[in-house]
C-alpha cells in the first residue's frame, strides 16, 4: 500500500552506512542558514509519529459551599496518555468556555495543559492545542462536553468522589518534519516507529524551559485518572473477529452445499 | 411543573435539583434580572432581540409636579401642500401645548428625479431612438410615480420595455451628470458614473431569473442530478491525484457500478469472480488507499477522526440498513461502536472486525437468496412465498445479487411484492449515485 519506502530527500544519494544525515547535507551546501532552512522543513513520508493524549474533565461537588452559580469546581485538561510531558508537542492549549464565563478564552502555555473553574453548567468546551511551529502550522481542536453530574441520577452527590469523565485519542503527524523527529525520537509521551535505515539524530539539547517539569505523574489530581489500556480491547476484538470468521465460514459452507443442489436441479426444470 | 403543582400532583423527588440545573443551562447560564422566569421561559428561554418595554419604565410612574391634560386641537402638516387645518387629540403639559411639525411630516420622502433644461437637451442627450417629447414624457412619470418603472413602463404612451426606460433615464442621467460636474473625478464616485445601466444585461438576467422560477419539479431533479455527478466527479479526480497506481483484479461486467465515485478501476472483464461477495471486497481495497491518501495529505488528525473516515468509506457500498445491522452485530458481541483506547493497533482491528460484519451479513443474504430460490426451483410454481422483511432489507443497495438469482429459472418468480425492484430496473445507476450522498452522510454519525 505505500510506494517507494524512500523518505523525501534532497538528489544527493544517502550512504548505506549512518553518517548522521545533518552532515552531508551541510556538505553539499554553501550556507549554513540555507541547511538549517532544508532540514527544518524536510519530511519525513512513512515515519507516521503519534501522540496518545487523554483529555476530560474532573468535577467537585462544592457540599454546603455551593450556591446556585457555583455549585461545583472542575478542572478541564489535556495530558499525556502517560502521563508524560507533552510541551515538545504541544505549544499552547485554548479552552474555549461558555460565553457566560469572563474571558472565556482561555489560553494555558504551558504544562500542565489545564484549567480550573467554578460554576454550575455543564457545557461543550472546544479545546484547541496549538503545536510548535516545525511540529505543524495548523491547530487541532478537540470537543468535550463537560460533565458535573454523575450519569445515575440516584447517586448523591459528595464532597469527596468527583465526577471523572476521560477521553483517550492519538493526534497523529503523518510526515514530521525532521527537527520535530529529531526532539522527539526517544521521549516517553510521543510513539515514534522505527526509523528506515541509515537514519539517526543527534541528541536533542535540553531546554532550559523544560527545567520545571511538565508531566502530570504527580499531579494532585492523578488519583482521578483513567489508566487506558488496548490490551482489553484488543483482546475484545480478537475474540469477535474470531467469532464472525466461524460464522462467516460456516455460511460458506452452507452455500456451497445449496449451489450444488441447485446445480443438479437445474437441468430439470422447465421455463 | 407548574402544571403539576397546579394540578397539585407531587413532583418527582429525584429529578427536581439536577434536572433545573441540567434544562436550563442548555439554553443560557444566567436567569434574567427584570423578566420573570415563567416569561422567560415562554420565548423558550432566549432573550428577546430588542427590549420591548424597559420594566423600569412601567414602573415609573408621571412627576406629581405636572399637570397633564388632553384637549382636542387643531394643527397642521407641512407635507401637506394646501393649508388644511385637521383636529386631533394634543397631550397638554402645565397648559403649554406641544411645539413643532406634525410628527408625521417627517416621512414624507420623496426620490430627486433629475431635471434638464432645453438647451442640455440639444447638447447632450439627444439619442436617435428617443424624441425630445418621450423623454420628457418620461421624466415625467418618472417624477410622477418615484421611479417605480414597473408603472411608468405600464403608463406609458408608446410601448417601450421597461429595460428601455430605464436605459434612457439612466443614460440621460449620466450624462446630466457629467456634463454638470466641475470635472470628472468628482463624479467617478456616484453609483451612475461607475457602473452604468446596462440593459442588454440587464434583460439576460430576467430572462434567466423567469427561467429558474419557471423550471419544473422534474427539470430541478435532473439539474440536481448533474450537478452531483459533477461533483462526484470532480471529487474522484482529486482523490485519483493522490492515489498511488494500483491495478484492481476484475468486477463482473453486470456487476452495477455503484463506486464509480471512487478510485479509476482497470477492469479486466475477462476474470470472474464466483462468490459474489468478493467484488466488495476488492471495490473496498481500492478505497482504503484514496481515504488512506487523503489522511496522509493533512498536516495532523486524530485517530478517531481517522478511523471515522475509515469506516465510512468501508461502509459506502452497504445502505443505511445494513451500516445499522452492523452496529447492532457489534453491540451483540460487546464491543463499543467507537473504541475507548483507539490506538493504531485497536483502529486498525476495529475497522477490520466491520469488515468482516459486513461480509458476514452479505453471506447471510446470499444465503437466503439461495435458499429462496431452490425453494422456488423444487416447487416448480411461478411464484413462493418470500420471506417478506429480507426483501425489504435487500432493496437499499444489493442489485448485485439480482441479475444471480434472476439467471436461474421464473424471472417472475416471487416478485409480486410492489416494493421489489424488478428485473428491468438493475441498471439504474443514475438514481443510486443521487441516493448514495443521503446515506453517505447518515452512516457518519457511529
Amino acid at each position: 500500500m505505500t510506494n517507494s519506502s524512500s523518505p523525501k530527500k534532497n538528489e544527493q544519494d544517502q550512504p548505506e552506512t549512518s553518517g548522521p544525515v545533518l552532515k552531508s547535507l551541510k556538505t553539499k551546501l554553501s550556507k549554513p542558514e540555507d541547511a538549517e532552512k532544508k532540514i527544518l522543513s524536510k519530511k519525513f513520508k512513512d515515519v507516521e509519529i503519534s501522540v496518545p493524549i487523554v483529555y476530560g474533565n474532573i468535577a467537585f461537588w462544592l457540599g454546603k459551599k455551593a450556591n446556585e452559580y457555583q455549585s461545583h469546581k472542575w478542572t478541564v485538561y489535556v495530558r499525556g496518555a502517560t502521563n508524560e510531558d507533552t510541551r515538545r508537542v504541544i505549544k499552547k492549549v485554548v479552552f474555549q468556555l461558555h460565553s457566560s464565563f469572563n474571558n472565556p478564552t482561555r489560553v494555558v502555555e504551558s504544562p500542565p495543559f489545564e484549567l480550573s473553574e467554578q460554576g454550575w453548567g455543564e457545557f461543550e468546551i472546544a479545546i484547541t492545542l496549538h503545536f510548535h511551529s516545525d511540529v505543524c502550522e495548523k491547530p487541532l481542536s478537540l470537543y468535550h462536553q463537560l460533565k458535573l453530574y454523575p450519569e445515575d441520577e440516584s447517586t448523591s452527590l459528595s464532597i469527596k468522589k468527583p465526577v471523572v469523565v476521560e477521553s483517550y485519542d492519538e493526534i497523529v503527524f503523518p510526515e514530521p518534519s525532521e527537527s520535530f523527529l529529531a526532539r522527539v525520537q526517544n521521549h516517553p509521551a510521543v510513539n515514534v516507529p522505527r526509523l528506515p535505515v541509515g537514519l539517526t539524530f543527534p541528541t536533542p539539547v535540553e531546554d532550559p524551559s523544560e527545567r520545571k517539569r511538565g508531566d502530570t505523574k504527580d499531579h494532585p489530581l492523578s488519583q482521578w485518572f483513567t489508566n487506558f489500556s488496548e490490551a482489553d480491547e484488543l483482546l475484545q476484538l480478537a475474540a469477535a473477529r474470531q467469532q464472525v470468521q466461524t460464522h462467516i465460514a460456516k455460511l460458506r459452507r452452507q452455500i456451497t452445499v445449496i449451489e450444488g443442489q441447485q446445480q443438479q436441479l437445474k437441468p430439470s426444470s422447465d421455463q | 411543573m407548574d402544571a403539576k403543582d397546579i394540578l397539585g400532583l407531587p413532583k418527582t423527588p429525584l429529578s427536581v435539583p439536577p434536572e433545573k440545573k441540567s434544562q436550563p443551562k442548555k439554553d443560557s447560564q444566567r436567569k434574567p434580572d427584570g423578566i420573570s422566569r415563567e416569561v422567560y421561559a415562554l420565548t423558550g428561554g432566549l432573550a428577546p432581540l430588542m427590549p420591548s418595554i424597559d420594566s423600569s419604565y412601567l414602573k415609573k410612574r408621571p412627576p406629581s409636579d405636572e399637570k397633564i391634560t388632553w384637549q382636542w386641537l387643531p394643527f397642521t402638516n407641512s407635507a401637506r401642500k394646501d393649508t388644511l387645518q385637521l383636529y386631533h387629540w394634543v397631550r397638554v403639559v402645565n397648559g403649554v401645548p406641544p411645539t413643532g411639525d406634525y410628527s408625521f411630516a417627517k416621512y414624507n420622502k420623496s426620490i430627486e428625479v433629475t431635471k434638464y433644461t432645453d438647451e442640455e437637451y440639444a447638447q447632450h442627450l439627444t439619442d436617435p431612438s428617443w424624441t425630445k417629447q418621450e423623454t420628457d414624457q418620461l421624466f415625467d412619470l418618472c417624477e410622477q410615480f418615484d421611479l417605480r418603472f414597473v408603472i411608468i413602463a405600464d403608463r406609458f404612451p408608446s410601448s417601450r420595455t421597461m429595460e428601455e426606460l430605464k436605459d434612457r433615464y439612466y443614460s440621460v442621467c449620466r450624462s446630466i451628470l457629467l456634463a454638470r460636474a466641475s470635472s470628472p473625478a468628482d463624479v467617478s464616485g456616484h453609483p451612475l458614473v461607475k457602473e452604468n445601466y446596462n440593459a442588454s444585461q440587464e434583460k439576460e438576467r430576467k430572462r434567466a431569473l423567469s427561467m429558474v422560477l419557471s423550471q419544473t419539479k422534474q427539470q430541478e431533479k435532473k439539474d440536481a442530478e448533474v450537478l452531483a455527478e459533477a461533483k462526484k466527479i470532480a471529487e474522484s479526480r482529486m482523490a485519483a491525484k493522490g492515489v498511488e497506481e494500483s491495478v484492481m483484479p476484475a468486477t463482473e461486467n453486470e456487476f452495477p457500478e455503484t463506486t464509480i465515485d471512487h478510485n479509476t478501476l482497470v477492469s479486466l472483464s475477462n476474470v470472474r469472480l464466483a462468490p459474489v461477495a468478493a467484488p466488495p471486497s476488492t471495490l473496498v481495497i481500492a478505497d482504503t488507499s484514496s481515504t488512506l491518501a487523503s489522511l496522509r495529505m493533512l498536516p495532523v488528525y486524530l485517530r478517531t477522526y481517522a478511523l471515522e473516515q475509515m469506516v465510512q468509506q468501508a461502509s459506502s457500498s452497504a445502505g443505511l440498513r445494513t451500516i445499522k445491522r452492523v452496529e447492532q452485530t457489534l453491540q451483540d458481541l460487546g464491543i463499543n461502536l467507537k473504541p475507548r483506547v483507539p490506538t493504531k493497533a485497536v483502529c486498525a482491528e476495529h475497522l477490520e472486525l466491520r469488515k468482516e460484519i459486513l461480509t458476514l451479513l452479505n453471506l447471510q443474504k446470499q444465503l437466503q437468496y439461495k435458499e429462496a430460490e431452490g425453494s422456488s426451483l423444487r416447487e416448480g410454481t411461478t411464484y413462493s412465498e418470500m420471506p417478506g422483511t429480507p426483501k425489504r432489507q435487500v432493496r437499499d443497495h444489493d442489485r448485485t445479487f439480482i441479475p444471480d438469482a434472476m439467471s436461474f429459472g421464473g424471472e417472475r418468480g416471487g416478485r409480486k411484492d410492489p416494493k421489489r425492484k424488478g428485473p428491468g430496473r438493475v441498471s439504474e445507476t443514475p438514481s443510486s449515485p443521487a441516493n448514495k450522498r443521503p446515506r453517505k452522510m447518515k452512516a457518519s454519525d457511529l
